[in-house]
């Protein structure tokens, strides 16, 4: 390892361990997803095997995509960027070891108890009580050590994207805490402590907001940080990061009621739920305009820069995807997307469009500067990695648009005499291009995932060939 | 509600929207530029400066627009605490009327058929199209598709009938469901008389079986099984007891299944209609299921 790289004040092992983490998770999140889409497909690939089943790895899939993954591309990124941009160092290195080491243990134990078949059963929250206590822990240290570091600024402002980290952390603690309040029976089992619609309710509270401030306002922050600083371009506009960080802060948190369209949740429940998530479109979009106004003058980088290209393709699909979502909770729009796969697909048209896509290219970014490198060992792998990943996310999502309203329309069809005109079976049949055309996406992105890998580790071995930084380069 | 957690929603909810509304117009008013500049604020983080460039004028209509539509959506429909709107919708009363126009639709069609008999409505092939289509929504799930049934749920397409075959009996078997209750013997035969039982019971369809064994087990069938499936074995319709002897199984016809049914018994559900389907669709029902094994 380079000492050129160490940057004095900088506590930058942490971030190269989670860095990799990121990687590593993305992997096997990915690869389960994979499994399960191909069981879809062909479901003799649960080998009739109890964890290997799709009910088990399901949720495997979604905890390990979503808080390994997702989780250690945070955790990176938010230890580098608030370092960096508050030029001051992490206030303590034991505290931030023990988030690292004990946000691994959690993950591990999902990935040792979900395919056990130990779940609260709540969807995005499955694991049992002791485990959902150790995430407390660990996301208090977290909180400690990022909010302490900002208080430790050397800068007169926070800067913009530490904002949106520390709304990521703090609501994210709330959610975390209030939704996994249950009553333990025993060591693996226990019961929420809220009853019927309220539990339904308190579940996609939380679970919408995960989306909100886990996969969004987390993911703004790594925007807002690796974006200008890869195009090397200041933020299009400072009142604009104002008006819609507080905006979309103020608005996620009453959405998550549309999960809940024409159920037992009161009406009213519902019409604020379905308000609040149209007003929800323009705070959205606010970072999407920020992001990419940012590149103006700057748009010929594209051309020769794979990594700003991960950044801006992620930008556009989160532009895409929350433009859907507002849609999607208009009632008269859910009628006929709810409990179909348009909802998977527009998840992954967020989870790989958005979130990967721009973890991916933040990586990258981040890499070859945490090893001292000028650049990761193969430009073009990374170029190639980019067009498997966009590729992927496309053909997944078309895959489940055609598939959702597919299903929509043949679930709703009724014959003049007023009964169903298909069965369950028949639209699932008709799925069934679309499962593999699904498959085939996932396929490809995790393909891409695995060029990743190889590339990061001749970037960061020992003898690697990427060429070094000189000193002035790193300083920038 | 209570009128506290009503006066609650309202003013949370509207201080969200309105406060939404108050900083997109209060930032709009303070702009010091109205075209795009060069002028950064003067921070620099890691490098990253910030130009102070005005709101778009086109996301700004749009978010004010989301805002309006929000503030009309909640004065219409029910969304502030108590507040029920002024159009007076719940989904309750959708609901109903939704089905209230179904009903004046579909009745016309359906009444075509109310009168007719079961036996009548096999020369209706559109009726009998109709009773398909409810059973292919209402009954296929455990009948399968064709009606041939699966392993505990019976063949209907054959002409052994657990209850009867008869249109009434048929009609019954729908509207009020059926308790098919075969009680566990392993307990009181044993271990061995399970075995001498079942290859009695094999022996009554001539299946394979071991001839002594099925001479023991007869007088214990005598004893136990023929007050339910009669002293031949040929069942009991009024009771749903099954005919034993016509090699048509309802839980398999392997020796480990009939043991089984013997040692531990069965419980079959059929469930009640009559409060799921109105009395003219159980009828086109009853005519398909007739149907199925009266070509």
């Amino acid at each position: 390892m380079s000492t050129a790289a160490e940057h004095p004040t900088y506590n930058y092992k942490v971030v190269r361990q989670f860095a990799i983490m990121t990687v590593v998770w993305g992997i096997v999140g990915m690869a389960v997803g994979v499994l399960i889409a191909s069981q879809l497909v062909w479901p003799a690939l649960n080998f009739d095997t109890a964890w290997l089943t799709y009910g088990r790895l399901r949720p495997l899939h979604t905890n390990a995509v979503i808080f390994a993954f997702g989780g250690c591309a945070l955790f990176a990124s938010s230890y580098y960027v608030v370092q960096r941009t508050s030029q001051t160092r992490l206030i303590s290195d034991k505290l931030a070891a023990f988030t690292f080491w004990g946000w691994q243990l959690v993950i591990l134990s999902a990935a040792i108890t979900l395919p056990l078949g130990l779940t609260s059963s709540k969807e995005y929250a499955e694991l049992e009580w002791p485990i959902d206590l150790l995430i407390t822990v660990v996301w208090v240290a977290y909180a400690i050590v990022f909010l302490g570091t900002v208080k430790m600024r050397k800068t007169s402002h926070i800067y913009v994207g530490n904002w949106f980290f520390m709304a990521f952390i703090i609501t994210v603690a709330v959610l975390h805490i209030v939704n996994s309040a249950a009553m333990p029976v025993s060591l693996f089992k226990s019961y929420s402590v809220y009853p019927g619609a309220v539990d339904a309710m308190v579940q996609w509270w939380y679970g919408h907001n995960a989306v909100g401030f886990f996969l969004t306002a987390g993911f703004l922050g790594m925007m807002y940080y690796f974006v200008p600083k890869q195009a090397e371009r200041p933020i299009y506009s400072y009142r604009l990061s104002v008006v819609h960080f507080w905006a979309l802060i103020a608005t996620y948190m009453w959405a998550g009621g549309h999960h809940l369209h024409y159920t037992a949740l009161p009406d009213w429940t519902q019409s604020v739920a379905m308000v609040m998530s149209l007003v929800l479109l323009a705070p959205s979009w606010g970072g999407m305009i920020n992001g990419m106004m940012t590149l103006s003058g700057a748009w010929h980088k594209l051309r020769t820069d794979p990594v700003l290209r991960f950044l801006v393709v992620s930008l556009s699909f989160y532009g895409m995807s929350t433009f859907e979502g507002p849609m999607m909770s208009i009632k008269t729009v859910n009628a006929l997307s709810h409990y179909t796969d348009w909802t998977i697909g527009h998840v992954h048209a967020g989870a790989l469009g958005w979130v990967a896509m721009i973890s991916i290219g933040a990586v990258y970014h981040m890499i070859p500067r945490l090893w001292g490198k000028a650049q990761m060992a193969s430009m073009a792998l990374v170029n190639t990695h980019f067009w498997l990943a966009t590729i992927g996310t496309v053909l997944y999502i078309c895959a489940m648009w055609v598939n959702g309203i597919l299903q929509g329309l043949m679930w709703r069809a009724v014959n003049e005499d007023g009964t169903l005109t298909y069965s369950f079976v028949e639209a699932l049949e008709a799925s069934h291009p679309g499962f593999f055309v699904r498959a085939l996406g996932g396929a490809f992105f995790l393909t891409g995932m695995l060029l990743m890998a190889y590339n990061v580790w001749q970037t960061v071995r020992k003898d690697s060939t990427a060429p070094a930084a000189n000193a002035s380069a790193q300083a920038a | 509600m209570s009128a506290f957690w009503s006066a609650w929603i309202t003013v949370i909810t509207l201080a969200v929207i309105l406060g939404c509304a108050w900083l997109l117009l209060a930032t709009r008013r303070s702009e010091p530029h109205k075209e795009a500049t060069e002028e950064t604020l003067g921070h620099s983080f890691d490098g990253i400066e910030e130009y102070d460039n005005p709101l778009p004028s086109w996301w700004l209509n749009m978010f004010v627009a989301t805002i309006v539509f929000g503030l009309v959506y909640l004065t219409l429909y029910p969304g502030l605490g108590n507040f029920k709107g002024v159009l007076g919708w719940t989904s309750a009363n959708q609901w109903e009327e939704e089905m209230a126009h179904a009903e004046e639709v579909y009745k016309p069609i359906f009444a075509k058929y109310a009168t007719m008999s079961v036996e009548d409505l096999q020369a209706q092939p559109e009726g009998l199209k109709m009773g398909q289509r409810m059973f292919a929504n209402n009954c296929s799930l455990c009948h399968g598709a064709t009606g041939a049934g699966a392993h505990g749920f019976p063949n209907l397409t054959d002409s052994d009938w657990l209850y009867g075959g008869a249109p009434a009996t048929i009609q019954q078997t729908i509207a009020n469901g059926r308790q098919g209750a075969m009680p566990p013997w392993g307990a009181v035969l044993g271990e061995e008389g399970v075995r001498d039982v079942t290859n009695y019971v094999m022996s009554l369809s001539s299946a394979d079986h071991d001839a002594d064994a099925a001479v023991r087990g007869e007088q214990q069938f005598q004893a136990l099984c023929t007050a339910c499936h009669g002293a031949d074995g040929k069942g009991v319709q009024a009771l749903g007891a099954p005919n034993l002897t016509d090699g048509i199984w309802l839980y398999g016809s392997t020796f480990e299944k009939v043991s089984h049914t013997i040692r531990t018994g069965r419980n079959g559900v059929m469930p009640a209609h009559k409060d799921l389907l109105s009395d003219d669709k159980i009828q086109l029902i009853t005519a398909y299921v007739y149907s199925l094994s009266n070509k």
